[in-house]
């Protein structure tokens, strides 16, 4: 049973810019984490270089980073040269040019949390028999909740926006890559004003909602942690 | 038992090369100026300084050598750190419990109730880290290394971040340490009095080499060392044998040669004690004093006459049994009296404090 107010087509454009949000979160965090870690504890002369390519895609235009991961991931790239599979136009290629797209917001937020933990707390951890992951999970961990909390969030919240990125190497297939900023292009062009209206409205409130909990409950955090 | 230390360990602008054994039973201090490297030595020694090349071995166990560097996890001390490095998130007891819960059942020697009964913890378990002042935050920080039950207690200037009165405050809970435990110390201090209030052993470094090392009483009275020349040069005495004037409130120290009084203490008639006179303190003449206030007079013999960087003055390291007193005096006196070398004085004490 669907609502009327919002077509087929426009819930499917919402439920896989969810998904793909869901997932580029978790990448995000998988490989962020350890990036984020070692960003904040290298003394590395590859650490300026690293850095400004993660902060890339916070001054490249979308249409740019997508032009590159299309010639990657596309039928000509080399991915494909070596024997890979063509990523160009499926969801794991959206996911791909997604993660690269919101990886300075999950990135940055990590690397302040990891920064501001004292080597010195660290240190009296491993004095009191704590390992490495020991150390990260019940130290670490517990020092960043808000770091990692702004991250998922601002990871979720710009792949969501997203949209130069997705039509270069998603383009605009109805329930297999199509987002719903895409869609909300579509119905401008097509003069359907009241289609955009809802998408537009959703995606507004939803960002704001979204935002509205983490300060809410970074600030309250605030008040627990120092 | 001992500790035997050998380590070189090569920065840009500093080096720290050290080959030394200390005893591995009571406080050895690592005393020096700020950046001789006595604390990049006790981070050597707890693990903290990969970079370290040399050997380490506590008590006959090998924690380092050419061909192993044990991680600092899987080394048996406990560290406290001069800013405490409490772990924010947890409570007092969540900091206490965060090495002892490490640590296997069969190997835990120290006790949670003890610690907290010895540090005074009691009625701060529940409280955060944030709400406590910097002297109970001190407390908690060698009471959560005790708790791992270590081999050895490595101390980085535990006192230099609090202030007057909180020092005051936890020096005593220090020296119940230092009597309650066996476990060996290594206590790293730029502050002479703290020194020698606590310290059995010495090891004196300067820019990153170790200029001095034995037992504490005979580093601070050696002549060709800098710490006889400071306002806090001191001698410490121990004292054989105690008893006590109840109806004056004062006790006897006995010591090889002579007797000293001191307000009347707790410490029960026979007891062994320390006590620590400072070289301004201590005056000299040649006949026995007539008849004054002063309680304390010994009779000493004049082992060295040692000039002060001050030309005003100059030290007289007094022979008292086996023992050594200073005496800071002007070089007119000297000259007035015709000190010399071998002579018999009489050493009189203004001040005596128990450490």
């Amino acid at each position: 049973m669907l609502p009327d107010w919002i077509g087929p087509q426009d819930l499917a454009a919402l439920w896989l810019t969810l998904k793909l949000a869901a997932v580029t979160t978790v990448v995000l965090l998988i490989l962020g984490t350890p990036l984020a870690l070692w960003l904040a504890r290298t003394r590395s002369r590859f650490k300026l270089a690293v850095e400004s390519v993660v902060a890339l895609p916070l001054v490249l235009p979308p249409t740019v980073l997508g032009f590159y991961m299309l010639m990657l991931l596309g039928s000509q790239g080399p991915i494909q040269a070596l024997g890979g599979p063509g990523l160009a136009f499926t969801f794991t290629g959206l996911v791909i040019g997604s993660v690269f797209y919101s990886l300075p917001f999950v990135v940055q937020p990590l690397q302040n949390a990891f920064a501001s933990i004292g080597a010195g707390t660290m240190e009296a951890a491993a004095c009191l028999r704590a390992g490495p992951w020991d150390r990260f999970f019940t130290v670490v961990l517990p020092l960043s909740q808000r770091g990692f909390l702004t991250a998922i969030t601002l990871g979720f919240a710009h792949t969501v926006g997203e949209f130069g990125v997705v039509l270069m190497i998603g383009g605009n297939i109805p329930g297999e890559t199509q987002v719903i900023s895409i869609a909300i292009y579509d119905h401008v062009e097509a003069v359907d004003y009241a289609s955009a209206h809802v998408l537009s409205g959703l995606l507004l409130g939803l960002s704001f909602l979204m935002l509205f909990s983490l300060y809410a409950i970074n600030g309250r955090l605030k008040m627990v942690l120092p | 038992m001992t500790i035997q230390l050998k380590f070189d360990l090569v920065r840009p602008d500093f080096r720290l090369t050290v080959d030394v054994e200390v005893p591995a039973h009571g406080v050895t201090a690592l005393f020096g100026r700020s950046g001789c490297g006595k604390t990049t030595l006790l981070r050597c020694v707890a693990g903290l300084e990969p970079a370290v090349q040399g050997r380490l071995t506590v008590n006959g166990a090998c924690w380092q050598d050419e061909a192993r560097f044990l991680p600092a996890h899987r080394r048996p001390v406990g560290y406290v750190f001069q800013e405490g490095q409490l772990f924010p998130h947890l409570s007092v007891l969540g900091n206490l419990m965060y090495g002892y819960r490490r640590i296997a059942q069969d190997r835990r020697i120290v006790q949670p109730h003890d610690v907290a009964e010895l540090l005074g913890l009691e009625a701060l378990l529940e409280r955060r880290i944030t709400e406590i002042s910097g002297g109970q935050r001190q407390r908690v920080a060698m009471g959560r290394a005790l708790l791992t039950s270590p081999r050895i207690l490595l101390m980085d200037e535990p006192l230099a971040a609090l202030d007057e009165i909180s020092k005051a405050e936890i020096l005593p809970y220090f020296e119940r340490l230092h009597e309650d435990l066996s476990v060996p110390v290594l206590y790293v201090s730029h502050a002479i009095e703290e020194v020698s209030r606590l310290a059995d052993h010495m090891l004196f470094m300067e820019d990153g080499v170790i200029r001095a090392e034995g037992p504490l009483r005979e580093l601070i009275t050696r002549a060709d060392l800098p710490l006889v020349h400071g306002e806090q040069a001191s001698a410490v005495l121990i004292g054989n044998a105690l008893s006590h004037l109840d109806d004056e409130h004062l006790s006897c120290i006995h010591l090889p040669g002579g007797m000293l009084y001191v307000p009347r203490i707790r410490e029960p008639t026979g007891g062994v004690l320390r006590v620590r006179v400072l070289a301004r303190d201590v005056s000299v003449a040649r006949q026995p004093p007539l008849p004054s206030s002063i309680l304390n007079c010994v009779e000493c013999t004049i082992k060295e006459i040692i000039d002060d960087p001050h030309p005003g003055h100059c030290l007289l390291k007094l022979q008292l049994g086996d023992q050594y007193l200073l005496s800071r005096i002007t070089q007119r006196s000297r000259r007035q009296l015709e000190l010399a070398l071998g002579d018999r004085v009489w050493a009189s004490v203004k001040g005596v404090a128990l450490t």
